[in-house]
């Protein structure tokens, strides 16, 4: 006799499919775009909200996580739009083409589409509702995953970015996408960004928000011979914030590419931020990276997987997170290499530096090798500061806290001075110093 | 007044007795070698004047410059003019030579109530004082120590202790681990900070060091105390006939 276990609906599960019955005959896109939604909310709603038990969602379950569900973000209003645009300060030094997204929806108003050769700029919101073809052809295809949150995202994906870089284009500031999440709702932005061949362009999400629950999305198409440089800011408003935060970017690249992505993370209630990289072409080189400087109660989690689909590429991953208060930082990180993949050159590394004896680090590197003439590796560290590096500082006049202080912005500082971007580098510096401040 | 006195100092670590009621006074202007066997405690010595945790002071008092330091956190001590020459100095990844030197000197000045150094006065004087001590410009942009020599860390040592200025200087084996040429590079950059207003202990197992570094009294130290004190003479006859009479005496 067997038996079939029904799992009983959250409030939280309940009121998602609510929200997507509600919603769907008003998100843009018709026809096939439809029926995309309709799948993908089909694969979430049969999986339902990962938990514990589900191998990668096992350290941030979200099914206990996730009590309620905000309403969908409405248009924002001009008060929202006055506190929007003071985000993404943090960057504040660096010239860039600012787009900003108050709660999922884009205002043009605050953002910068003068034109410039070889740079296309289109909102995902109108490129849905019109069937543009470049949406057709990518969202939804880049990277095959059976991921819920991403399932979530594609089914109720209402505004964000699409750019298209043309063929041999220098992009000559960096594109910096503004995601400000004012009110206490929920959004689900989606972005494409396809590189052609050649390209070259830095691009920077920042994501600051309160108590909004944000489901973000990335896709990113980089052509043979292209350069691009990714980094992701993701800050909240106060210590406190409830606010739930998931992200993924998941980026498919062509052969002889240089690919960069930075994760800046200073702190925010409970983050998620995935990435799934493919190498579709040889030659390829990817360096990943991240830094989360976490207190309070605050939780981040790192889940990336690197799929050498084809062989001669070299990836590096290293992140570093330094850990105080109750707060919890989480890295996953999943090596494949595909059985054609040879020569294939790949190593992770991820640290933690635990501040308090609550503070919690959990690693989790995974190989999945299945050539044979291949380097792969990976290390993971865990501690508190060395006390006889502090004895050493100490004994030089350098009191307690400012000695503690110097080895933690060394510690972190080795991460960001792999960004080759030097007015971002430096950013990402003070900002790791003011943390270090604060916490002080 | 003697610029430090230690007085009938009894030092635990772990439950392990190491001094065993130490005297030992050091004039201003002094150098003062101290020589013993291994295990005759003479690094505890140096690190529980600096204020290293871990070691129990059970008895006893230690006077610099008339004040009690026993209670004082490592850094204040630093700042009160004590600095310790490690014998193993650590290395600081991601903290560039130059940057430590500056919060260091103005770390020290801000407790002492004194201004800090402007970045054009202190480069002047971090450039002047590395050139005496053949340390060139790369080494000061690299991170402390790492990847150094055993000669550059020595001479790295020396580097911080002429910034910094102290009243006392404690060098612990700086001799451990040097061939003879980056012995006496090191022992040129000591002694040409031999001064009346500066006191230092060298703390040393072999007499070689003191050829070069040429002590002013020396006590030969055994298990936990000052056993015998005499004048530079003493550490050649020390190398003539061993510890072993100094054990024996002690036991």
């Amino acid at each position: 006799m067997s038996v079939v276990v029904q799992t009983v609906k959250t409030p939280a599960e309940q009121a998602l499919a609510g929200v997507f019955a509600a919603a769907k005959s008003g998100l843009p896109g018709k026809g096939a775009m439809a029926a995309l939604r309709e799948d993908a909310f089909r694969r979430f709603d049969a999986a339902g909200l990962p938990h514990r038990r589900v191998e990668d969602w096992k350290y941030t379950d979200l099914r206990a996580l996730m009590a309620d569900v905000k309403p969908l973000a409405g248009a924002p209003d001009a008060a929202a739009k006055a506190c929007a645009n003071h985000a993404g300060q943090m960057l504040a030094g660096i010239d860039c083409r600012r787009l900003v997204f108050v709660d999922g929806g884009f205002v043009p108003e605050l953002s910068d589409l003068s034109p410039e050769p070889g740079l296309a700029i289109g909102t995902m919101a109108q490129a849905l509702a019109n069937g543009d073809a470049l949406v057709a052809a990518h969202v939804g295809k880049v990277i095959e995953t059976k991921d819920p949150a991403v399932a979530l995202n594609t089914a109720l994906m209402g505004d964000g970015s699409v750019i298209r870089i043309a063929a041999g284009a220098a992009v000559a500031r960096p594109i910096h996408l503004i995601f400000a999440g004012i009110q206490p709702a929920s959004s689900f932005t989606r972005s494409l960004i396809v590189v052609e061949q050649g390209a070259k362009a830095v691009l920077i999400e920042s994501h600051e928000s309160g108590e909004a629950q944000v489901n973000s999305a990335l896709e990113l198409v980089v052509g043979d011979d292209a350069q691009i440089d990714h980094l992701k800011v993701t800050s909240a408003q106060g210590l406190n914030a409830q606010g739930l935060h998931i992200s993924t970017l998941m980026a498919a690249l062509g052969a002889r590419v240089k690919f960069s992505s930075f994760a800046f993370t200073p702190g925010s209630a409970v983050v998620r931020n995935q990435m799934f990289v493919r190498f579709d072409g040889e030659g390829s080189e990817a360096a990943i990276g991240g830094a989360s400087l976490l207190n309070g109660r605050q939780h981040v989690d790192t889940t990336l997987v690197i799929d050498h689909a084809v062989g001669g590429c070299s990836s590096r991953e290293r992140f570093k997170s330094v850990l105080d208060g109750e707060s919890r930082g989480i890295f996953q990180g999943k090596i494949i290499v595909r059985p054609q993949a040879q020569k294939t050159d790949a190593k992770m590394m991820t640290q933690a530096l635990l501040l308090s004896d609550s503070a919690e680090a959990d690693n989790k590197p995974e190989l999945e090798i299945f050539a044979d003439d291949v380097q792969c590796g990976h290390g993971a560290t865990t501690g508190a500061l060395d006390q006889d590096l502090m004895f050493y500082l100490r004994a030089r006049g350098i009191p307690a806290k400012e000695a503690e202080a110097l080895l933690i912005q060394a510690f972190i500082g080795e991460a960001i001075e792999a960004i080759a971007h030097v007015g971002i580098r430096a950013a990402l510096m003070n900002a790791a110093i003011a943390w270090l401040k604060a916490r002080a | 007044m003697p610029l430090l006195e230690v007085k009938n100092l009894h030092v635990e670590i772990a439950d392990k007795k190491i001094l065993n009621g130490l005297d030992l006074t050091v004039e201003n202007g002094q150098v003062a070698a101290i020589m013993g066997p291994n295990g005759s405690g003479k690094s505890t010595l140096a690190y529980v004047l600096a204020g290293k945790a871990g070691y129990v002071v059970t008895e006893g008092q230690i006077l610099f410059n008339g004040e009690d330091i026993l209670a004082m956190q490592p850094d204040v001590r630093a700042a009160k003019g004590l600095f310790l020459a490690f014998q193993y100095p650590m290395e600081i990844p991601g903290v560039a030579t130059m940057t430590f030197l500056r919060t260091a000197l103005n770390a020290q000045r801000k407790t002492r109530g004194e201004a800090e150094f402007s970045t054009p006065e202190f480069m002047k004087l971090v450039r002047e004082t590395a050139g005496q001590l053949n340390i060139d410009q790369e080494m000061l942009r690299r991170a402390v120590n790492v990847g150094f020599s055993g000669g550059e860390k020595k001479r790295n040592e020396v580097l911080q202790m002429a910034i910094l200025q102290p009243r006392l200087a404690v060098l612990d084996e700086t001799d451990s681990g040097l061939d003879i040429d980056a012995l006496k590079i090191v022992a040129d950059g000591v002694n040409r900070l031999r001064s009346p207003q500066r006191s230092m202990i060298v703390i040393t197992h072999y007499q070689r060091l003191l050829n070069y570094i040429v002590p002013d009294v020396v006590h030969v130290l055994s298990k936990g105390r000052v056993v015998k004190s005499g004048g530079k003479e003493l550490a050649l006859e020390l190398e003539a006939t061993g510890y072993a009479q100094y054990q024996d005496e002690a036991a």
